[in-house]
């Protein structure tokens, strides 16, 4: 009876702890979102009074709305472009010999690995002789580079879990290759796409240190226009466009989820 | 539909290596027309080497593979009018039963209605009629090798490559399956190229079979031919239950120590010396002297080991140690075998008398 009783206590612990944890985590997350629906002129926590007038000032602000579309332009060709090369990369990978992979997966997860300044430092450096620099290809480059290897691990993965036989079959059955791919392998590792392309999109939305240096003029993105504000004039407005930038994320979260649920086929 | 007429395989020098391993070394065979042919061999032996290159997802280094008289080294596998069964089954598990038969139909072009018809009829074959509707994961592991079976064959392919199909199977089902193949082979009008690792499995279908070891074929033979004469050692060993002995050979004569063995089986030529192979079955307990015509293994028991079906009697040899025979339960009753410690009489017949190679040359 002791024993059981001290193992409930362990369990209330261990769920206590967890809780906390989680809770941690996402605090600095949510404590935005009151603060952007404050009245006052500066960043005050919890609020004295609710308002919309930072949300209005965000909106209404030529600069901060054309920041917003290269950001999201930015995000959108990067998860464009990411996503199938990353697949593709990723389905390439699984086929080769494990010594290719290997060596292969240790270069294409440097981006990773690598400090984010050191590529900044080197994309930059690179950009300039190339006139790369506060272009719009130049930054979607760069994102991709970084994004890549998310959607190549997330696909990898989800290939493990799938019985390569299947594509083999296919093919013996009279399907070309691409075919087989196409029909076959991808609706099984659909998911695994889809989640790389979330965490692609995320990446590119979310990503400041590439972005401050290679971005700018008018092709300046939100993140980097949200540093400079911060240095210059700090206003809830930061928040307000912090509390956008998390619905669109969960948002882009939801519709994965939503889409990767239907025809998943999980044996 | 046009008249399907099984096809000739060809395989002649074919040739992979993966670094410094001999995947395939040189391997020649030719599979008749609508002939069950089983590659046997234990697991890294280069039997699914072989069948993937037959499929094409292995591109050999050299030789070459003719289907009737196309050639097809460069041929890619979808172009080869293939049906082919896996081990895993490698159903598509998002499709309905009917809907995987139906794939290659589909990708044949073949008209939604006779897609339904033939993928109905495939099924009908294989017992699994009116399931087409069903999703692959409502089906037993037997049911889902039968749609593998079906879709392998409802575009009546002139050749069908089978890799392991039923080792995923438990025991029963896999015997019951083993006929049921043999049954169906003799229905459809293909050739049939099968790899397995089990011995009694390929006993069991095949028309003929290939032994192969370390990417060679050692021998292709017929079940029976193979079993009562192996030409290497290693093909004896790996085909039924055996226990072998160091012989002398020379001038065509083996002797077992110092008696000269007395055989009715040609010697095969090869290197590393020559064993006597004897199969526990093929053994004759005699209970007086050894007749003047047979080989004379007599001993004394050392163990007996009752075995349902049979008795295992281990035998105890004057000179070259340990022998085993198997005697069937109800003959063993007849003939009274003598008790622990006590001599027994071992005749072993020329035409049973096994002489082979250590290595084939």
């Amino acid at each position: 009876m002791e024993q059981v009783g001290q193992r409930k206590i362990d369990g209330m612990w261990l769920t206590v702890v967890g809780f906390a944890v989680l809770f941690f985590l996402i605090l600095p997350t949510l404590i935005v979102i009151p603060i952007s629906f404050g009245g006052g002129d500066f960043l005050e926590f919890p609020p004295n009074s609710f308002s919309l007038r930072w949300y209005e000032s965000y909106f209404s602000s030529i600069e901060w709305m054309s920041a917003t579309k290269i950001s999201l332009i930015v995000a959108v060709m990067t998860t464009a472009i990411a996503t199938p090369l990353g697949a593709l990369c990723a389905y390439g990978l699984h086929c080769s010999t494990p010594r290719i992979r290997n060596t292969a997966q240790a270069f294409v997860i440097m981006p990773l690995v690598v400090p984010v300044i050191l590529t900044a430092v080197g994309v930059f450096s690179l950009y300039a002789k190339l006139g790369l620099n506060y272009t719009l290809t130049g930054i979607v480059i760069a994102h991709t580079a970084i994004a890549l290897p998310f959607v190549i691990v997330t696909v990898m993965s989800g290939l493990q879990n799938y019985d390569f036989d299947q594509e083999l079959a296919a093919r013996s059955l009279g399907a070309s290759r691409a075919f087989a791919l196409w029909t076959i392998t991808v609706p099984q590792v659909k998911f695994s796409i889809q989640t790389g392309a979330f965490l692609a999109f995320v990446t590119s939305l979310d990503e400041v240190v590439i972005s401050m240096l290679v971005s700018g003029g008018e092709n300046a993105t939100i993140t980097r226009r949200m540093f400079n504000s911060m240095r210059d004039h700090l206003d809830p407005t930061i928040a307000a466009i912090s509390t956008c930038l998390i619905a669109v994320s969960i948002g882009a979260l939801i519709c994965v989820r939503f889409l990767g649920s239907r025809g998943e086929v999980n044996e | 539909m046009f008249a399907n007429k099984s096809q000739t395989i060809d395989i002649s020098n074919l040739c992979k290596s993966y670094g410094s391993v001999n995947a395939l070394d040189d391997v020649s065979l030719n599979i008749s027309a609508g002939e069950f042919l089983t590659l046997l061999g234990p697991s890294g032996s280069g039997k699914t080497t072989l069948l993937m290159a037959l499929a094409g997802f292995v591109r050999p280094d050299g030789g070459s593979i003719r289907f009737g008289d196309r050639e097809m080294i460069t041929t890619p596998p979808h172009k080869r009018g293939l049906g082919m069964v896996f081990q895993s089954y490698a159903l598509f598990p998002f499709m309905t039963v009917a809907e995987n038969v139906a794939y290659p139909l589909k990708i044949r072009g073949v008209s939604k209605s006779d897609q339904k018809i033939r993928a109905e009829r495939a099924l009908e074959t294989v017992e699994l009629g009116g399931y087409g509707n069903r999703r692959i994961n409502q089906l037993s592991g037997g049911q889902k090798q039968r749609v593998a079976l079906a879709r392998a064959m409802v575009f009546e392919p002139q050749i069908i490559l089978m890799d392991e199909p039923l080792s995923a199977l438990d025991k029963k089902l896999r015997e019951h399956m083993q006929i049921e193949l043999k049954a169906l082979h003799q229905k459809l009008d293909a050739t049939i190229v099968y790899v397995t690792h089990d011995q009694r499995e390929a006993l069991t279908m095949s028309d003929r079979i290939a032994v192969v070891n370390h990417g060679r074929i050692e021998q292709v033979e017929t079940p029976e031919r193979l079993y009562r004469q192996p030409h290497s050692f290693f093909v004896a060993d790996f085909i039924g239950e055996s226990i072998s002995l160091p012989v002398t050979v020379a001038k065509g004569t083996a002797q077992l120590g110092e008696r000269v063995l007395k055989s009715d089986l040609p010697i095969a030529l090869g290197s590393g010396g020559h064993r006597l192979v004897v199969r526990p079955e093929l053994l004759e307990v005699t209970p007086g002297d050894v007749p003047e015509t047979a080989n004379d293994l007599s001993g004394y028991v050392h163990d007996i080991i009752y075995q349902g079906d049979s008795v295992l009697v281990i035998v105890q040899h004057d000179s070259v140690g340990q022998i085993n025979v198997r005697v069937p339960a109800n003959r063993a009753g007849q003939i009274g075998l003598p008790s622990k410690g006590e001599r027994i009489g071992l005749a072993l017949h020329p035409e049973d008398t096994i002489i082979v190679p250590e290595h084939i040359s």
